[in-house]
């Protein structure tokens, strides 16, 4: 069982050195919701032994949501806005990939120095969700188009909800549930708003969002 | 009882989603926010202690910040009837560049701000940190659309910046409640219930560097919501561009409840040991967001990014009173700054309203161009000057007040020189304030404007709320002194 739960979180580290290297919109939207359901199955082995009804559920939840319907969402806001390119993005794609490697490095050392309570049910698990988490953060602030944005901030949650697998297990049922709907709430007004800017402004690259500012020439 | 709190609004707000009928809209709005505001002063009569591991429950400091959301909503739902009218009958052409927008559908506002005052209360009523992560990013979720109500591309840029930059910061927080989880797990790497009850945590014992990184992940996080420097780059966006009754209530309300966050953290890393540090950064923080504050004040030349900042500055003093409190406990830091932010919140609405009626009657938003309000528009023109009166905290209004208890409590613990760049940057504050104000207020009207009527809607809450910072800074009532008392007790301090 644990090569089988390794194997994935090396399949979420892959989903996002792909996120990191590549340029294809519709490409970067399906790797996010792979590892969504990546993320999913592990939420199963994690708690193999004391599986109930409600944790199944939640974790078949989960993978819907991030599988199917975040997806289904994004591609509906990239057709509106008629994108399929991360065009000149603010940090090249091998510099991206780089970076992600050296993330993937700290990530590794910053775990092996943080004293857990209790063992996480896998030791790659922790240096994965801290480089899904940095991943995530490193995509928002390097890229321009609203959809990357958005797909980097899903990467960024899936980082804190394999963190919060590995070491907060107890967080009750309905806090997670909150969270996930918060998370569906949060992606749909998301895909309004990138509806609207490409209405707007023929294009969603948000550094030309840059009329507000407090000196005016 | 504070699940109705909850519900009711909600359950409001998707009925006036699908309402067709303007009148049935306006009527949802004023019974629902008038029946919250009734049942939120119900509270003050029945107080009791919360059951120890209820997730909805009201104590002290949910209910003086929820008294205060819920009268901001009550009074926005008063004015939004005679903002929305003036929006209909005037021409949608931005006064900035000239292009014609359309406004966003009013039952999307209407909706919108119903379920803005629903999450808002269930961030006043949580009493686990899950839950109050939940409703906190609900809020941003929720109020989002109302940034975006003038449907052109400045508007579009604020509620982007806010929504990223909120969601962002408040992943953080999400961060902090999994790293508190950890920091109080037993041996065994069961972890209680993370309560925000004080009281729960009493002789409990914590991993001290997990609870820290919590708090710092919860402080950025929160703090970014707060509008606490250097994470307040949303801020004077997003209140620009809202209308003025949603900057009202972000900035009177929706920024209370992420520092009511803040205070329930500290005061379980309080309980838990971890006091000091809380109240080194919190300070700390709290002064930087005075002086960050301080220097855009001075070259400021829009008005309602000038309010922006003042709400800046005011969240530092917020924190660095609740800072103070946790540092030397039984100075009165945590009650002054309690006592400051209901003072800020209606004061800063009031301005925020009234600033609505000034871009109505000038269409513009230059400091410079508005000219002799007090002849075009007198009552707004005296509100607008008392507003700013008391917001750079002249007696007799309430602000002073909050802020002499949270300087003398600084004195008191021996940080002399952290009240004293306090003071320094209020002073520079005040004059830049008070200068543009006063351009603004006297004078001749400017070519071509003649006296405007002015509808009673846009000018009875602010005057509702002019009244009530004039009570608040000539005597505190006895049972709000009562209610901070019991807050500063809840959240682990000493009165």
């Amino acid at each position: 069982m644990h090569s089988l739960m390794d194997t994935l979180l090396v399949v979420v580290v892959l989903t996002n050195l792909w996120l990191l290297g590549s340029g294809r919109i519709g490409a970067s939207i399906n790797a996010a919701a792979a590892q969504g359901v990546v993320l999913g199955v592990l939420a199963v082995l994690i708690e193999e032994g004391r599986l109930g009804v409600p944790l199944v559920a939640f974790a078949v939840l989960s993978g819907v949501m991030k599988g199917v319907v975040f997806p289904w969402l994004l591609r509906r806001a990239q057709r509106v806005a008629g994108v399929n390119r991360e065009i000149e993005p603010l940090v090249g794609y091998t510099v991206s990939v780089l970076a992600g490697v050296a993330a993937l490095g700290i990530a590794m050392r910053l775990s092996a120095r943080l004293p857990l309570p209790a063992p996480a049910p896998s030791a790659l698990m922790v240096p994965v969700a801290l480089f899904t988490l940095f991943s995530g953060l490193f995509l928002i602030v390097s890229r321009k188009k609203a959809i990357t944005q958005v797909t980097g901030y899903l990467v960024m949650e899936n980082g804190i909800y394999t963190l919060g697998m590995a070491i907060a297990r107890e967080e009750p049922f309905l806090v997670q549930l909150g969270v996930l709907l918060d998370l569906f709430v949060g992606v749909f007004v998301m895909g309004i708003a990138i509806f609207h800017i490409s209405r707007e402004f023929d294009h969603i690259d948000t550094d030309q969002l840059s009329a507000l500012k407090d000196t005016q020439s | 009882m504070s699940a109705a709190l909850v519900i009711m609004p909600l359950a409001a707000g998707c009925a006036a989603f699908v309402a067709r009928w303007r009148w049935l809209r306006q009527a949802i709005l004023l019974a629902v926010t008038g029946a919250h505001a009734v049942l939120t002063a119900c509270c003050w009569f029945t107080r009791r202690e919360a059951a120890p591991g209820a997730w909805l429950a009201l104590d002290a400091p949910g209910l003086l910040f929820l008294s205060i959301t819920s009268l901001l909503a009550l009074l926005a739902a008063v004015y939004s009837i005679g903002y929305l009218r003036r929006e209909r009958e005037s021409g949608h052409e931005d006064f900035e560049e000239g292009f014609v927008f359309a406004n966003q559908p009013e039952a999307v506002f209407t909706g919108c701000l119903l379920v803005f005052l629903g999450t808002m209360s269930l961030v006043c009523v949580s009493r686990h940190f899950g839950v109050l992560w939940v409703a906190i990013e609900a809020t941003t979720l929720a109020s989002a659309p109302l940034i975006h109500f003038h449907r052109h591309h400045r508007s579009l840029e604020a509620a982007w910046k806010y929504l990223l930059i909120c969601s962002v910061g408040i992943a953080l927080a999400l961060l902090g409640t999994y790293f508190l989880s950890v920091a109080v797990a037993g041996p065994d790497g069961a972890a209680p219930q993370l309560s925000v009850a004080v009281g729960a945590w009493a002789g409990k014992s914590a991993q001290g560097a997990w609870l820290r990184a919590a708090f710092i992940c919860m402080l950025v996080g929160y703090g970014t919501k707060m509008g606490l420097a250097p994470m307040h780059t949303w801020l004077p966006d997003a209140h620009s561009e809202a209308p003025s009754l949603v900057s009202a209530l972000l900035s009177g309300a929706l920024l209370n409840c992420a520092f009511l966050a803040l205070l329930r953290m500290s005061g379980v890393c309080g309980a838990l040991g971890e006091g000091a540090f809380c109240g080194r950064l919190l300070a700390g923080f709290g002064l930087l967001s005075m002086g960050v504050a301080a220097v855009f004040i001075v070259a400021q030349r829009d008005f309602k990014r000038l309010l922006a900042y003042s709400s800046v500055e005011h969240m530092g003093i917020l924190a660095f009173g609740a800072g103070i409190g946790l540092l030397a406990a039984g100075t009165g830091g945590a009650g002054g700054a309690l006592l400051h932010a209901a003072n800020h919140s209606t004061v800063k609405a009031l301005l925020f309203l009234v600033a609505g009626n000034v871009i109505a009657a000038y269409k513009t938003k230059d400091i410079g161009s508005v000219r002799g309000m007090l002849r075009v528009q007198p009552a707004s023109g005296v509100l607008w000057l008392a507003g700013i009166i008391a917001i750079t905290g002249m007696p007799p209004f309430g602000v002073f007040v909050g802020k002499f208890m949270i300087l003398k409590a600084a004195f008191d613990a021996r940080l002399g020189w952290c009240a004293a760049v306090a003071l320094g940057i209020m002073a520079v504050i005040f004059l830049c304030m008070t200068r543009a104000a006063a351009g603004m207020v006297f004078g001749d009207a400017p070519a071509g404007m003649a006296r405007e009527r002015e509808l009673r809607a846009t000018i009875v809450p602010p005057m509702a709320l002019c009244a009530l910072a004039l009570v608040l800074g000539v005597c505190v009532p006895g049972a709000l002194q009562q209610l901070i008392a019991a807050a500063v007790a809840a959240l682990g301090g000493r009165p």
